[in-house]
């Protein structure tokens, strides 16, 4: 797995290049923002009928992290679904999928703001979860310390080519977006630049993760 | 012999006028149900036009619409607007007459469809607009005639096939409905013709007088034109005595980028303070129309401009046309020089001015084409699917409608008059739930068949979303360019997106012929300040690269034939000359490929004359082709007759990849994920209503507003590879930026043969395009390198990478 080593409030963590996060010393895995049912939900909602893959996709990309690293725990770190009908709708290929990747581990739900109701197929669901000196959270509580939280989408541009990124400064992790139909919020934004220290990092995601000064 | 209404008639006589032998044949042909008429500019097409409805109008009995005027620009029904009013008022006609545009107000809007006037000028978007309403009927009720302008232009583009589809459904509206279109000179009048007609009905084709042959020459300079470039620059003092040896001259460039530069040398030239002014696309709306206006009045004695001023008023002053760079295009260059015809029957006057050395050999072959009168053209291909797909949703959301006569509908439509109905069914089926292979949408399709069978909008809300994203321009993603102020300062114009991302703060570009400073990005604005001093860095902003066209470049290799070029300047000559001593030059049965060393590396130039973009794509295919076979290809450059690539292996056997199947699989392999594909599709999906057109309110909360089109192309790719879009696609990508369709061309004409020549060192004709802007590096493991060794000297440069992490 090619990704970017870093250790945050003390635990040893891998930024992959896919988007997710990897503690080794827990065996946890960390994926946010997967938005299932995104395309269902545009389209309940009058909008066009977007290609209805986007499900598929993001549990293939999953999948291969899984298999690869076989994770006693996996975080979902909240909006893992796109709303509460999002989940009623899920094709039943896709939650096949799902709970074939649940199985023999442990899976936590964190809750985000599209998806507040538990979710009706196994696996735990808390509004957040500490773990060692970390706690794994949807959005960032702005006093927090070694905080991993997700919610922001966030991207960077370099060269001219803009990716989503994870943000890191020495108090906080923020994920990018692992749903595949998922825009993103660029890192010169008020919110974010608000949120990171002055010598924050974005670590760009794509072929390899690459870190660099958080664009403002 | 038809006669005017004396009203109508006394008015012509008052003012001297007689009326020209092909306004009278267009009054007696009022009755026909199509007419298109070609005529010259200045030969009062327009009048033409709108004769027949003047005189059915004259006694006022007609209630509700009578005449339907569509042209491709709103400032030209604006003005068409004030033109016709001047008879109508002073002859006291009972005429009333109103223009509707995308900048007409809502309250005048909604007036024009309950209480319709007597005669509407609108355009295309605006049209499809109104046929978009469940009162249509109401409003084009007693509907006549209706006069398409510039019809040549609109039939180029996908507007037209907007527009034709509109016509379509007006005629069901309006059975006894007559079409008149007006072209300025055209290569295959035939086709406009049937593109015009409600097929299978006739359409007469009318050709008034083309007055006299133009008086067209190249300009002489006593310093010869460069190598390479495309600025011009050397013929600045020629173009400065020219300018005061007229009245009123106009500046044609091809690029936006070419006109800012050329407009900014002439400006430093311009001892004598001579009024010019600068007009193209990218500028702000009112600084263009400060420019029309000025030169309506007649105060300016210059107007640098791109295609923006292609079409559009007639200047009355006007007696020079300057082409700088090759015209590309002959019809278009043709159409360019009939901007000069400020009087009928007086011939107009034009100059082309080659901006370096090949434009030359270019030039003279167009200046031949114009006296041939060889006007360039290629057929268009069937009517576009996506457009198709924006009609049937419009269609909808004016009210239920039934599918067989839909299809009936579109079919009457020329561009349309080949679709299968396998083909419209999918279109229908892409508008009611996607037309997936996987049925994901059938609670909440878009649209959905009633009992009656008959289809609607399932959501009536949907209405309101796609009239917000009608029409088929595609506006590249623009910002606007201001001027920084404490309360938002003045507008300068926009530029893309991507350059203005490249920007950081102190860089220069030039925009309105001004040089301005870079100084922030804010809410969607590059803000810039006013630096007249510094030599700007950057001038691009891509317009619109015009491939030179396949019969424009037939002509050259068949010029390169000739044993001598008597016609040429010498330094042309001597150079083509000097090219058949140690090469050879490239010839129309084959395919001439040159391989040398330079500065330590192998190049191979391939001498395809298939225009601009086929030989961009030829460039990437091959280099390709390259990296498989381990030619470690560095990077190309292309231009309209060669694609130069440089590597560290020498070509020894360039067959191999010239295998037309080899190739056809490269497209459809590696560049399917190119940017110029996705680039492609994102039109497709934009017009088809798949994604939303970017709007100023959406881009503010930035996150999630839009779908990145990028994505569900690699999404569609990879679980639906046969969906429709993708097809559309793929057949876009026969022409524009793509242009595969050239390069099938080149492989049909060359048909297997291959001339390659090994030489020790660079060619005469290959010289320039080392100096060509625009050099592509080959990118695959590279471009991760860079962005790896960009990352890490960031990291270093900010100390970032001293920390402990």
């Amino acid at each position: 797995m090619t990704g970017y080593d870093f250790t945050l409030a003390g635990a040893r963590l891998t930024a992959l290049a896919s988007g997710a996060l990897w503690w080794a010393d827990h065996r946890l895995l960390c994926v946010s923002d997967l938005h299932l049912g995104k395309s269902e939900r545009h389209a309940r909602c009058g909008g066009s009928p977007l290609p209805p893959y986007e499900g598929r996709d993001t549990l293939r990309r999953l999948e291969t992290l899984v298999t690869a690293l076989d994770p006693a725990t996996v975080v979902c770190l909240g909006d893992s679904f796109d709303d509460d009908a999002a989940v009623r709708a899920l094709p039943a290929e896709e939650l096949d999928q799902l709970r074939s990747l649940m199985i023999r581990r442990r899976w936590i739900w964190i809750e985000g703001n599209h998806d507040p109701a538990p979710v009706a197929f196994g696996g735990e669901t808390l509004a957040e979860l500490a773990c060692g000196p970390l706690t794994f959270r949807h959005i960032a509580a702005p006093a927090a310390r070694a905080e991993v939280s997700g919610h922001y989408h966030p991207k960077a541009r370099l060269r001219s080519a803009a990716r989503p990124c994870f943000l890191l400064d020495r108090s906080r992790l923020i994920l990018p977006a692992f749903g595949t139909y998922t825009g993103g919020l660029r890192s010169s934004a008020p919110a974010l630049t608000a949120l990171m220290a002055p010598d924050a990092l974005a670590i760009l995601t794509g072929p390899t993760a690459l870190p660099v000064p958080m664009p403002r | 012999m038809f006669d005017l209404p004396p009203a109508l008639h006394d008015w012509f006589a008052a003012k001297g006028w007689s009326i020209h032998p092909h306004q009278q044949a267009m009054l007696e042909r009022a009755d026909q149900p199509c007419t298109l008429l070609i005529a010259p500019t200045g030969g009062g097409k327009t009048m033409a036009g709108f004769l027949p409805t003047l005189a059915e109008l004259a006694d006022g009995r007609h209630e509700g619409l009578h005449t339907l005027y569509i042209s491709p620009l709103k400032a030209l029904a604006a003005d068409i607007k004030r033109n016709l009013r001047t008879p109508v008022e002073e002859i006291g006609l009972p005429i009333r007459i109103d223009d509707r545009t995308g900048d007409t107000p809502a309250s005048r809007r909604r007036r024009q469809r309950a209480d319709p006037p007597h005669i509407l000028l609108t355009t295309p978007e605006s049209l499809a607009l109104l046929i978009s309403y469940p009162d249509a009927e109401r409003t084009f009720r007693g509907l006549q005639r209706v006069v398409v302008d510039e019809i040549h232009a609109l039939a180029e583009s996908k507007r037209g096939d907007q527009l034709m589809l509109a016509l379509a459904r007006l005629q069901t509206l309006c059975p006894n409905l007559r079409r008149v279109g007006l072209s300025a000179t055209v290569d295959d009048p035939q086709a406009i013709a049937q593109y015009l007609a409600h097929h299978p009905q006739p359409c007469e084709i009318l050709l008034a007088d083309p007055g006299p042959a133009p008086d067209i020459r190249m300009l002489e300079t006593e310093e010869a034109p460069p190598w390479a470039g495309g600025g011009a620059a050397y013929a600045i003092p020629a173009v400065m005595q020219q300018i005061k040896a007229h009245r009123t001259t106009l500046i044609f460039h091809n690029t936006r980028a070419q006109a800012e530069i050329f407009f900014r040398n002439l400006w430093l030239a311009n001892d004598d303070a001579l009024p010019i002014g600068i007009h193209h696309g990218s500028l702000d709306r009112t600084q263009r129309e400060r420019v029309e206006a000025a030169m309506v009045r007649g105060e300016l004695r210059a107007v640098i401009c791109t295609g923006s001023l292609d079409l559009g008023i007639d200047w009355g002053d006007l007696d020079l046309v300057i082409q700088v760079g090759a015209p590309k295009n002959v019809k278009r260059l043709v159409q360019r020089i009939g901007r000069a015809n400020h009087r009928y029957n007086a011939p107009s006057k034009a100059l082309l001015v080659p901006a370096n050395r090949f434009e030359v050999v270019e030039c003279r072959a167009a200046l031949e084409a114009v006296r041939d009168n060889d006007l360039d053209g290629s057929p268009r291909g069937p009517g576009p699917r996506d457009v198709l797909c924006q009609h049937i949703l419009i269609t909808a959301c004016g009210g239920p409608f039934d599918a067989d006569a839909l299809f009936g509908e579109v079919t009457s439509a020329g561009a349309y008059a080949a679709l299968s109905r396998a083909e419209f069914d999918a279109c229908l089926g892409f508008c009611a739930t996607g037309g997936y292979a996987l049925r994901a949408y059938d609670r909440w399709q878009r649209l959905q068949q009633r009992a009656d069978g008959r289809w609607q909008l399932r959501d009536p809300r949907a209405a309101a979303r796609i009239r917000m994203n009608l029409g088929t321009i595609q506006d590249a993603d623009l910002i606007k360019v201001r001027l920084k102020r404490s309360r938002g300062g003045k507008p300068l114009g926009e530029v893309e997106e991507a350059f203005a991302a490249t920007l950081t703060p102190g860089d220069t570009f030039l925009i309105g012929g001004q040089t301005v400073r870079y100084e922030s990005l804010r809410e969607m604005t590059v803000e810039v300040t006013r630096n007249a001093g510094k030599k700007p860095k950057i001038a691009v902003f891509s317009g619109t690269k015009f491939a030179t066209s396949t019969q424009l470049s037939h002509r050259i290799l068949e010029m390169f034939r000739q044993d001598s070029w008597p016609d040429l300047p010498r330094h042309t000559a001597e150079w083509l000359a000097l090219q058949r001593e140690v090469s050879e030059l490239p010839r129309a049965g084959s395919l001439l490929i040159e391989s040398f060393p330079h500065q330590g590396r192998a190049h191979l130039c391939i001498y395809g004359f298939a225009g601009r973009n086929a030989q961009q794509t030829l460039g990437l295919l091959l280099t390709k082709r390259m990296e498989e076979l381990g030619l470690d290809p560095l990077g190309f450059v292309a231009t309209d007759y060669a694609t130069l690539i440089w590597g560290l292996q020498e070509v020894t056997d360039p067959a191999p990849l010239f295998e037309p199947r080899a190739l056809r699989d490269g497209l459809e392999g590696w560049l399917a994920g190119n940017a110029v594909m996705k680039r492609a599709f994102r039109g497709a999906a934009t017009i088809a209503g798949l994604i939303e057109r970017n709007t100023p309110g959406a881009r503010k909360n930035g996150r999630q507003a839009t779908f990145s089109s990028d994505i569900l192309y690699d999404t569609l790719r990879r679980y639906d590879p046969d969906h429709l879009l993708l097809d559309i696609t793929r057949e876009e990508a026969l022409h524009g930026l793509v242009d595969f369709g050239r390069i099938e061309e080149m492989l049909d004409r060359i048909n297997g043969r291959i001339t390659l020549r090994r030489l020790q060192r660079i060619s005469p004709l290959a010289a320039p395009l080392l100096l060509e802007m625009g050099k592509v590096p080959v990118k695959g493991a590279a471009q991760e390198k860079l962005l790896q060794q960009e990352a890490a000297a960031l990291m270093r440069q900010s100390g970032l990478d001293r920390l402990p992490q």
